[in-house]
């Protein structure tokens, strides 16, 4: 896998996955 | 009449995303994302999610729990001048809901037929005259598929037993058991998908970014395109689910907890569809497969390399049309929920009553689509619903509410019992920016449309299956809007 295709991928992720963890540990907590 | 809630916030997620999380996750995202640029487009689509959809996600939770109601009472109740935009909204629902249980139907035999892998080499041979019996033209009906047919009975008992079952016992008790079974279903698939020889390939087609792209306006309408069909939005849905939340619920919050799971899905989906590519491109010694998105990739280029799997094919072939089930099964429940609900409101009538008697009639209508002609007409009826029907009801809704409303309502609602607040840059993404982008996206169809007549149908099949499918359900919204409601108090009180 080429590295622009990999960082891409990884920002993808980090930012679907970190804002649906962020959003429900907010829930969480209240 | 006594309106059921959901027992829990949990439960009332697992649903919103369930209803999210349908075939265009599978099936439309990857293939969209390839075409656009790829990583690229990916952060064009996470700006659309944040400035459109997850907007207009906030609005129509803070219709459905400050009005109470399904979509053309909660309209009624802000004007009753509005009730027909519900309708619109509901008719749409009633016919999507009818054409996706076809599609759930062919699953539910694929997934069948995945234990020996009945549909052979030729698998586009296999699905459009083995199983369809695919006749030449949409106006040709060709003979019934009785398999196709049983299929589709199945889909709509199950949808039967979902929704008599009520909001608490039915559709949240199926999705507590859907939603894990479709997250754990897709992480095996994307896990097995990326160990394939050759995945690489398919992943670097995905995600290597195209800069070009940033300054194509076709990306950007894709990209708003996408996320605005895929958050179930405009079709009557989220008004209704939202509508069953109690008086203390985190509407802004449970908005971005919707759209961000519908991304990750979208994501997982797109990881593992493209090494799945990246492995047939490896196997093909480089040359890329054909029909990459919708139906066919589901149920003939999926199957293909399923064939050419080193390692428990049917296992995977099973997998992955559970997950095709799962995914289905929990969008058409919250569909067919958004029209039943509807009916329920205005004619008071019990939602036992209700259930029975639509299922008979959606089954009985879908009878169609498992004629010779029936992949045809649900290409076309699907193609003029999505791309007028949902994108007008839409654009009225957003135009509506912020011209003839004060947003502010709903926005003091939302702050009002939510952790979160939105300030007034959601008031503009509301009344400017997503009616721009819908006229953007409506132009653009209406212009590929009549240059080239879609899907190289003849234009009297796209006039009598098409056109004229758009046309009726905005008529007769104007007319069921026209029949009087139960009682009239029900319009009053909670403005």
């Amino acid at each position: 896998m080429n590295t622009s295709a990999l960082i891409m991928m990884i920002i993808s992720l980090v930012i679907a996955f970190g804002g649906a963890i962020y959003f429900i540990l907010k829930a969480l907590r209240k | 009449m006594k309106t059921d809630e959901w027992k829990s916030r949990y439960g009332f997620l697992l649903a919103a995303i369930g209803s999210s999380v349908g075939l265009g996750n599978i099936w439309r995202f990857p293939y969209i994302a390839y075409e656009n640029g790829g990583g690229v487009f990916l952060i064009i689509y996470f700006f659309a999610l944040l400035t459109a959809g997850i907007p207009i996600l906030i609005l129509e939770f803070s219709l459905g729990h400050k009005f109470k109601g399904s979509a053309p009472l909660t309209f009624a109740r802000i004007n009753k001048k509005l009730e027909w935009l519900g309708w619109w909204q509901v008719l749409i629902s009633l016919i999507i809901s009818i054409y996706y249980s076809a599609v759930i139907a062919w699953a539910i035999a694929y997934f069948v037929f995945s234990f020996d892998l009945q549909w052979g080499v030729n698998t586009i041979d296999f699905f459009l005259h083995d199983f369809l019996g695919i006749t030449e033209s949409p106006l040709t009906l060709g003979s019934l598929r009785i398999n196709v047919l049983f299929s589709i009975f199945i889909v709509w008992l199950i949808t039967y037993f979902i929704l008599n079952s009520g909001i608490k016992k039915g559709i949240e008790v199926a999705n507590k058991f859907l939603m894990p079974l479709l997250f754990v279903t897709m992480i095996i698939i994307m896990f097995r998908s990326i160990f394939l020889p050759g995945s690489y390939i398919g992943l670097n087609f995905l995600f290597t970014p195209d800069f070009s792209k940033i300054l194509d306006v076709s990306a950007w309408v894709d990209a708003y395109g996408q996320v605005f069909f895929s958050l179930s939005v405009a079709f009557a849905i989220m008004i209704t689910y939202s509508s069953y939340l109690p008086k203390k619920s985190d509407i802004i919050n449970n908005a971005f907890i919707t759209g961000f799971m519908d991304a990750c899905f979208a994501l997982i989906s797109a990881i593992a569809i493209f090494s799945i590519v990246g492995f047939m491109t490896y196997n093909a010694g480089g040359e890329v497969p054909k029909n990459l998105q919708g139906v066919f990739l589901a149920f003939a280029t999926i199957p293909k390399a399923i064939n050419q799997m080193p390692f428990m094919p049917s296992l995977i072939g099973a997998l992955f049309f559970l997950t095709v089930i799962s995914a289905g099964i929990t969008s058409e429940i919250s569909i067919t929920e958004a029209v039943v609900s509807s009916i329920i409101n205005k004619l008071h009538r019990p939602r036992k009553e209700i259930v029975l008697i639509y299922c008979i009639f959606g089954f009985i209508v879908s009878i169609l689509f498992a004629t010779g002609g029936g992949l045809f007409i649900l290409d076309i009826v699907d193609h003029f619903v999505n791309n007028y029907g949902i994108v007008c009801t839409g654009l009225v809704e957003v135009a509506a509410l912020s011209w003839f409303f004060d947003l502010n309502i709903l926005k003091d609602h939302a702050n009002n019992i939510s952790d979160f607040k939105i300030n007034n840059i959601w008031n503009i993404l509301i009344k400017f920016v997503t009616p721009i982008i819908l006229l953007c996206i409506l132009t653009l169809n209406i212009y590929k449309d009549i240059r080239i007549p879609y899907g190289g149908y003849s234009v009297k099949a796209l006039t009598y299956l098409g056109w004229s499918t758009a046309l009726l359900i905005f008529i007769l919204s104007f007319l069921i809007s026209k029949i009087k409601w139960y009682d009239k108090e029900i319009l009053k009180g909670l403005k």
